[in-house]
């Protein structure tokens, strides 16, 4: 039997719903046990999330003051010790994931398959490389452990509620290095949906010129519920922060509507955003690449449409 | 601060359209240009920066692959690299196999600094900083788009999913930078005339004492779903319609 340990992210308050995504793609594992790990100062209430999940089985609890700020270096080897059991053991394909997953696979002296986006069987998956211009299958030798970062938007996530895992604490012997500590975060704050979760995304390109044109894209935003995304250009810019941004090396997200505002459409954006149920597409320019992926176009000057846009959706 | 080793890798050029072979068993590499990866220059240029605010600081590119990456070592020697060290090997290295080597290189080397690209552009793993610092057993400051150091410490601004995220390592360490770290500076041709000049070292896998073992076996290549061209719509008003008829709002 395969047993996968899936390491929750969380900020101490909320499971973040990647979670649940990575319990989708274990899922597709025949016959596998899933467990997940949550690390922190106190876990109490994010245990209880990651409990109800549909098809957790276990979940996993180490509480300790060390562990309140989610450190690669202080957090993987106690998820080596945890995952003496295990023959899988998966994170998000987020930050988080990406920091911390790699430390564990090289203590463990295992592989990791990161940005799995499919699950063909316990030891043989789909990742993509190139910025997803392609797509290559993987084997795993089944003998050792294999270690995974999940591309959270390739799977739905688990219902959050109908599960009934039993929650257990418990502690590692791990010695944790005292070389690493966490001085702060500094996030932009933001009553919008997480860009990484929300089910539509109002995206900038560089065409929008300036922060302060951004602004236009947060009312039209806040009108519709949507979160705001950003291409490279534009972060680069420094029309919009880092967080925003979306494509090959920023976030990788699925909502069901992307409404790209003068965005050409490199091919690394594309990659972030080709899992989107509807793509729509508002450019000068006729010829951007973002029409060839669009479900519906129109070519014109965004700083009509958008206001436009707004109007009507709003009649 | 005494050393800092960088490591390059030799990527398909950022601007190629990979395609894949028709037969499934890889992407089309041959005559294709090839480049450093791009986020390997601006780990290179942040070290060259701590360098030319220091005195006396050594920069290393180090990197591992085929015959050709020298070329790719010119160009970081080029850009101000002090030296530079090609573990030469023909066979695809995975990401463990290339934190082994820069361990057995960074054990050679004592640096105070490794730093490295977050992710390489062309498998897309972003794994071997972090599995580096892990057998090296260091910190490792991810995504960084600020490095501060002091002494035998450094305060890494990392950008991660939230925001910006600060943390403090104690030196040695390994910083893996992102994109907005710096902006690399452009190679000019007295700079490379000079770079001929300088030491590039090499040695192999084998002199290091590392096994070349596959962890994982790529054993098909396709290329992505494609999604279908959509329709274009005239104003405003037909595309509100659309998205209705779509549910979508």
């Amino acid at each position: 039997m395969q047993k996968v340990l899936i390491v929750g992210e969380h900020d101490g308050r909320i499971l973040n719903p990647a979670t649940a995504k990575c319990v989708t793609c274990a899922q597709g594992i025949a016959d596998a046990e899933i467990s997940v790990a949550l690390l922190g100062a106190d876990t109490s209430s994010v245990a209880a999330q990651a409990a109800a999940i549909a098809g957790v089985k276990r979940v996993l609890r180490v509480d300790r003051a060390e562990n309140e700020h989610p450190l690669a270096a202080i957090f993987a080897p106690q998820i080596v010790a945890l995952a003496a059991d295990y023959t899988h053991i998966f994170g998000p394909s987020t930050s988080f994931g990406k920091d911390l997953m790699p430390r564990v696979a090289a203590l463990l002296g295992a592989p990791q398959v990161s940005d799995l986006m499919a699950v063909e069987t316990a030891h043989r998956f789909k990742r993509p490389i190139y910025a997803g211009n392609a797509i290559i299958t993987v084997e795993a030798d089944p003998s050792r452990k294999l270690v995974a970062t999940v591309r959270v938007a390739s799977f739905e996530a688990a219902p959050a509620a109908g599960g009934s895992a039993a929650v257990e604490s418990t502690s590692t012997n791990a010695a944790l290095p005292a070389h690493t500590r966490y001085l702060g975060a500094k996030s932009g704050s933001t009553d919008r949906p997480d860009l990484q979760t929300a089910s539509r995304v109002v995206s900038g390109g560089r065409a929008l010129g300036s922060a302060e044109n951004f602004k236009l894209l947060y009312t039209f935003a806040d009108k519709i519920g949507a979160a705001v995304g950003a291409s490279r250009a534009a972060v680069d810019a420094g029309y919009a922060p880092n967080e925003m941004q979306v494509g090959q090396t920023g976030k990788i997200i699925s909502p069901e509507i992307y409404i790209a505002i003068g965005i050409s459409g490199a091919i690394q954006h594309l990659t972030g955003i080709k899992d989107a149920r509807t793509i729509v597409a508002i450019n000068k320019d006729g010829e951007a690449p973002i029409f060839e992926v669009a479900d519906v176009g129109l070519v014109g000057d965004l700083f009509q449409i958008v206001p436009e846009l707004e109007r009507l959706i709003g009649a | 601060m005494q050393k800092i080793m960088v490591g390059i890798k030799r990527v398909v050029d950022y601007n190629v359209r990979v395609r894949v072979k028709p037969d499934g068993s890889g992407v089309m590499l041959d005559g294709v240009k090839m480049s450093v990866n791009p986020f390997d220059e601006i780990a290179l240029e942040e070290a060259l920066r701590i360098k030319e605010r220091g005195t006396n600081v050594e920069v290393i590119a180090v990197s591992i692959g085929v015959a050709d990456t020298q070329q790719q070592l010119r160009t970081a020697l080029a850009m101000g690299a002090d030296r530079a060290i090609l573990v030469q090997t023909d066979v695809l290295v995975e990401p463990l196999t290339a934190a082994q080597a820069f361990l057995a290189l960074a054990k050679r080397e004592n640096p105070d600094l490794f730093f490295l690209g977050k992710q390489a552009i062309d498998d897309d793993a972003n794994q071997t900083g972090q599995m580096l610092a892990a057998i090296w057993e260091r910190p490792q400051a991810t995504y960084a788009s600020k490095v501060e150091i002091s002494g035998a410490k450094a305060a890494v601004t990392r950008e991660v999913d939230a925001g910006l995220e600060t943390i403090e390592v104690d030196l040695p360490a390994v910083i893996t930078v992102d994109l907005r770290l710096n902006e690399p500076r452009y190679v000019k041709l007295p700079d490379i005339m000079k770079a001929k000049k300088k030491t590039l070292d090499i040695t192999t896998l084998d002199a290091l004492g590392i096994s070349v073992g596959r962890l994982l076996t790529t054993v098909k290549t396709e290329p992505p779903a494609q999604r279908q061209k959509g329709v274009m719509v005239k104003d405003v008003a037909e595309l509100v319609d659309v998205l209705k008829k779509k549910g979508l709002i």
